[in-house]
Formats: structure tokens, sequence, C-alpha cells
């Protein structure tokens, strides 16, 4: 056995309660100012301790939005949200399953071609292609919409690729079994793999959905309407105006919202993030 | 590798791909495409006629000492971000990999940043250390700093580094761990009984062994700080002061929002794609398989 001198235990759990310390430090503060009062906030005399207007500043937040620049209530920047990330996460997932479906369990000409076509756009993020994508999305008259902040990003190299190795794993006896029961290429889908790529499916959903809700520069550029703004855009129109007008215990409550769900996601389902996160990146 | 057991049909696979490959050729390719052929096209100042003038929109930028400084900046925050957020986490990671009493609590505790966007980030981070009403921005006066992000370029390019770095040590933290916890215990026990203290087998026995996470680590955290510190800057600093934390991703959309030399933004697209194919070549090539979860 390696030997674990009780010194030795005992520094790790203070290093480890330092990092912690840390990581959450800047969103404890945000929770604090979040109940105080803008007023005592913008002359720099924050507490570190939390306030009396935690009711107050979150009932304004969600329905009423700053009640300066915007005036977009932050519940419907969230539903906004939510719409684009479950586009996102299952859009990809259903499209990258059948089209593994199809490379893997089919035959057919340019079959490797159109694997390749598929695994190139991991070289093609958003980023490299903003301007003359978001032409193209305003040529389709797809701005504004929630088909324009979802479908451009839908394709996913990663996806498809999971799936087709998972797939190959699939032992060849289950087909010919299934295939002795009368079942074509649909039920053979339906009936057994689906229900096999359960677990994957799950671990993919996880981080598609983090990655969807968390998207920032697509819907930045798309969105000119304020009733169909994200969260991640609206919270940044708020800081926008002259520093003395931002409302702070908005901001740092709309910040608070904007981390919620996909935060409660990884908590929540630790085993199926740290998962999908590994399978993806491989 | 092909499957033996398979099914005969002569449409239904074109229409199971289909979709996917309307996506991609309609969102990725034609626009991938459109900025190559723009990249080689020079408009003149009224939009009306354009030539094709070779790779002389190229040849401007490099000329332009405000991109060749764009560039290095983009590279040295990608050093700054990695080496900082990579050596804070593998620390955090070693600690955790203890026998220690409470340690899946230890990892929830430290794995959720990665769920925060990164304007979330920004927005956090400016609060904390804005110059006239920041928390933090108190103390640092009280030690004597004359701290001011909006108008110090390197104090500004500080900040964000620092913001970066923070929310990608969760990451880091969950592939060290896995990285450590898949290093055979009999290795360091074999080192404990030839008598190496602590220290000694962490640098002669962990850390060579870890060397192909730490690798693999270090490609992601770089694509990370040149595409996904887009929503940082823009909420923290816009790029400013002056240029001061301009990166690459962040010039090419404020280029194109000024709406200017459509050549000039399209050439800065397309190197960046050249960038990302190669960094996710490297990936590719020297990663894969290599890394031992």
């Amino acid at each position: 056995m390696v030997e674990e001198e009780g010194f030795q235990r005992y520094l790790a759990h203070v290093i480890l309660w330092i990092g912690i310390a840390i990581v959450a430090f800047p969103v404890y503060l945000a929770i604090v100012a979040s109940t105080q009062d803008n007023a005592v906030i913008a002359n720099g005399q924050m507490s570190l301790l939390p306030g009396g207007h935690f009711l107050e500043t979150y009932y304004q937040t969600l329905f009423v939005g700053t009640s300066g620049s915007t005036r977009e209530p932050v519940l419907n920047m969230m539903l906004n949200s939510l719409v684009m990330a479950l586009l996102i996460a299952v859009g990809k997932i259903a499209i990258s399953i059948i089209s593994a479906y199809a490379i893997v369990y089919f035959r057919f000409p340019f079959r490797m071609a159109i694997f390749w076509i598929i695994f190139i756009t991991l070289m093609l993020p958003v980023e490299v292609r903003i301007y003359p994508t978001y032409k193209i999305v305003a040529d389709l008259h797809l701005l504004d919409s929630y088909a324009g902040l979802s479908l451009p990003l839908i394709a996913s190299a990663t996806a498809t690729l999971l799936f087709r190795q998972f797939f190959m794993t699939v032992p060849d006896e289950l087909l010919e079994a299934s295939r002795i029961d009368g079942a074509g290429p649909f039920r053979f889908f339906w009936d057994t793999l689906l229900p096999l790529s359960r677990t994957n499916m799950a671990a993919l959903f996880v981080i598609l959905f983090i990655l969807g809700w968390n998207q920032y520069l697509w819907p930045l550029l798309i969105t000119t309407r304020d009733d169909m703004q994200t969260i991640q855009v609206g919270i940044r129109k708020m800081i926008t105006t002259t520093d003395a007008l931002t409302e702070w215990p908005v901001v740092m409550a709309t910040a608070l919202l904007a981390m919620l769900p996909p935060v409660f996601v990884v908590v929540v389902m630790q085993k199926l993030f740290v998962r999908g996160l590994v399978e993806t990146e491989k | 590798m092909q499957k033996q057991a398979i099914f005969q049909s002569k449409l239904l696979p074109y229409a199971l791909v289909a979709p996917q490959l309307a996506i991609v050729l309609i969102f990725f390719y034609w626009p991938a495409a459109q900025a190559v052929i723009q990249s080689f096209l020079l408009q003149d100042a009224f939009g009306l006629s354009t030539s094709f003038v070779w790779f002389e929109n190229y040849l401007e930028l490099f000329k332009d000492p405000a991109y060749f400084a764009a560039i290095v900046r983009t590279f040295a925050f990608s050093f700054a971000i990695a080496v900082s957020s990579l050596s804070f986490a593998l620390l955090l990671a070693v600690m955790a990999d203890k026998p220690l009493r409470g340690s899946t609590l230890y990892r929830t505790l430290l794995i959720w940043p990665y769920a925060v966007a990164p304007p979330v980030v920004g927005v956090l981070w400016v609060f904390m250390l804005h110059p006239s009403l920041g928390v933090l921005s108190r103390y640092l006066r009280a030690m004597g700093v004359d701290w001011n992000p909006l108008l110090d370029g390197d104090q500004a390019a500080a900040l964000i580094i620092l913001a970066a770095a923070w929310k990608q040590i969760s990451y880091n933290f969950l592939f060290f761990l896995a990285g450590l916890q898949s290093i055979p215990k009999s290795v360091i026990e074999a080192a404990a009984i030839d008598g190496a203290r602590p220290m000694r087998r962490f640098w002669t026995v962990i850390f060579p062994l870890l060397s192909p996470t730490i690798f693999f680590l270090l490609v992601i955290n770089i694509v990370y700080a040149f595409f996904d510190t887009f929503g940082i800057i823009d909420t923290m600093t816009r790029g400013g002061p002056g240029k001061a934390t301009e990166t690459l991703v962040y010039k090419v959309y404020t280029d194109g929002l000024l709406g200017g030399n459509l050549g000039s933004s399209a050439a800065q697209s397309v190197i960046l794609m050249v960038i990302v194919v190669v960094l996710t070549g490297i990936q590719f090539r020297f990663v894969e398989r290599k890394v031992t979860y």
C-alpha cells in the first residue's frame, strides 16, 4: 500500500476546498448581488451578505425585464433558449442516428464519400463561416425564427461518428434474428437498434442540450426582434447601456437563471454527462 | 471495417442521409465555399464591380500590422489560458484522486462551471472586477494596484485570460481525474516501495504517464481559447480598450459588422478555417487512441 500520511490527506482537503471556493466565488457574488439594492451596488458599497430584495428582483427579472434598455421579460428569453436548445439537441441526434444507420447497415454508391462530407464539417465551426451563413439564412427568410436559430447548427459529425461506432459493435446476429422474424429495415431500427442506443442517446442529449442552451454568437447575429432573444444574448444587451444605468441585481439574477438549467443537468445527470463528454471527444 | 449483415435497398439509404446531407451542404459547405471565393475577389468602393485578384486580400492582411498583432495576441491568450487552467486543474485532480472522504462531493462541486455559457462567465467576472463597483477591485486598490481594465489594455487582457481559464478548469479537471484513475495503482506502489516520496513519485511516474492526456487537453484548450472565448470577450471588453483584447474570431465579427471590406473579411474566415483544419488534424493524428480515459 502507498502511505498517505495524515498531513498529506489534510493538505488535499484544504487545497480542494480552496479550489472550490475560487470556482464558486463569482457565482456567490452574483447570488448576493441579485438580492441587494441597485443604488448600493452602484456606489461600490455592496455587502458580501445577502440582502432583502430577493423576491422583488426575481419577479422583475422574470416577468418584466430591465426598466431601461430592452424591457423583455427574462422568462420569455428562457423559453426561446429552451426551444432552441431542444431543437438543436433532438435535431442533431435524430439526423445523425439515421445517417449512421444508413452508413453502417446499407451498401450504396458514394457511401464513404457521404461519410467524409459529414465528417469534415468538424472543421467548419460556425465562427469561421458566420457572415456567408448569415446571408443564406437571410435569403431563406429564416432570420428571427426558431428554424433559423437551430437548422444551421443541427448537423453533427461527432454524433454521427459516435452512432456509427456504436452500431459497429452491435452483433450481426441481432439483425439476422430479426430478419428471421420478418422485420424490415424500419422494424429493426425501431425495435432493436433504438432501444439499444438509449444510453448513448441520453449521454449525447445532455451534452448537446448544454451546447444548444449556451449558443451565443449565432443567436446574436440572427435575432433582431427583442421577443426572439435568447437569454445569453439578452444578458449582454442589459449591460450595453452606460454603466450608470445598468441594473446590476437584474443582470446578476439573469446570469443565475441563464446558468440554472445547464448546471442542473450537469449536477443531476452527472454520470450521463461525464460519459457524454468523454465519448464526444474521442 | 464493414458489417457483414446488411439490408438491401437502393433508395432508402439516400433518404436516410438526405436530411443531414442537406443541412451540411446548405449551411456548411455553401457558405464555406462562398468565403473562399469571396476571398479572391475585390469589390470597388461602391460595390458596383468585382474583380479577381488572386491572393491580394491575403497579402494585404499579412501586411496589416493590426492583423499581425491580432494573430500574436490570439496565440498569447491561448497559451496563457491553457497553461493557467491546466496547471490549476491538474493540482486539483491530483488532490481529488487521493482516497479522501467526500471525493464525489468534491467532483460535483468542481465540474459545474463547464455548463456556464461564455457570455455569462463574462458578466460574472466583469461584475466582480468592475473598476468602480467590483468587490475584488476594492481589495486590489487597497493593495495599491491602479486597477482599471476599462482603460488599461494589459489589465483587460489579464481579466479575459482569468475568466476564460476559470471556465475551463472543470473540463480539464474531469479529464485529468480520469487520466489519473487509469494509471495502474501497482506502478505507483512499486515506486513507493523503491522509496520515492510523493513529490518525486508525481514527477517521475505519474506526470509522464499523464502526458497523452496533457497533450490532448492542450489542443482542446487552444481550440477553446480561439473560438469559445468570443462570448467572454463580447460581454467583458468588446475587444477593447483599443484593440487590447481583440482575438482573430472577434476581429472577423467586428470587421464584418462594420460592413467594410468583404474580400478581407472572407480571407480572415479562410485563414481561421485553415487554423481549425490544422488543430483538428493534430488532434486526430497524434491524440486519437493514445489518450487513455
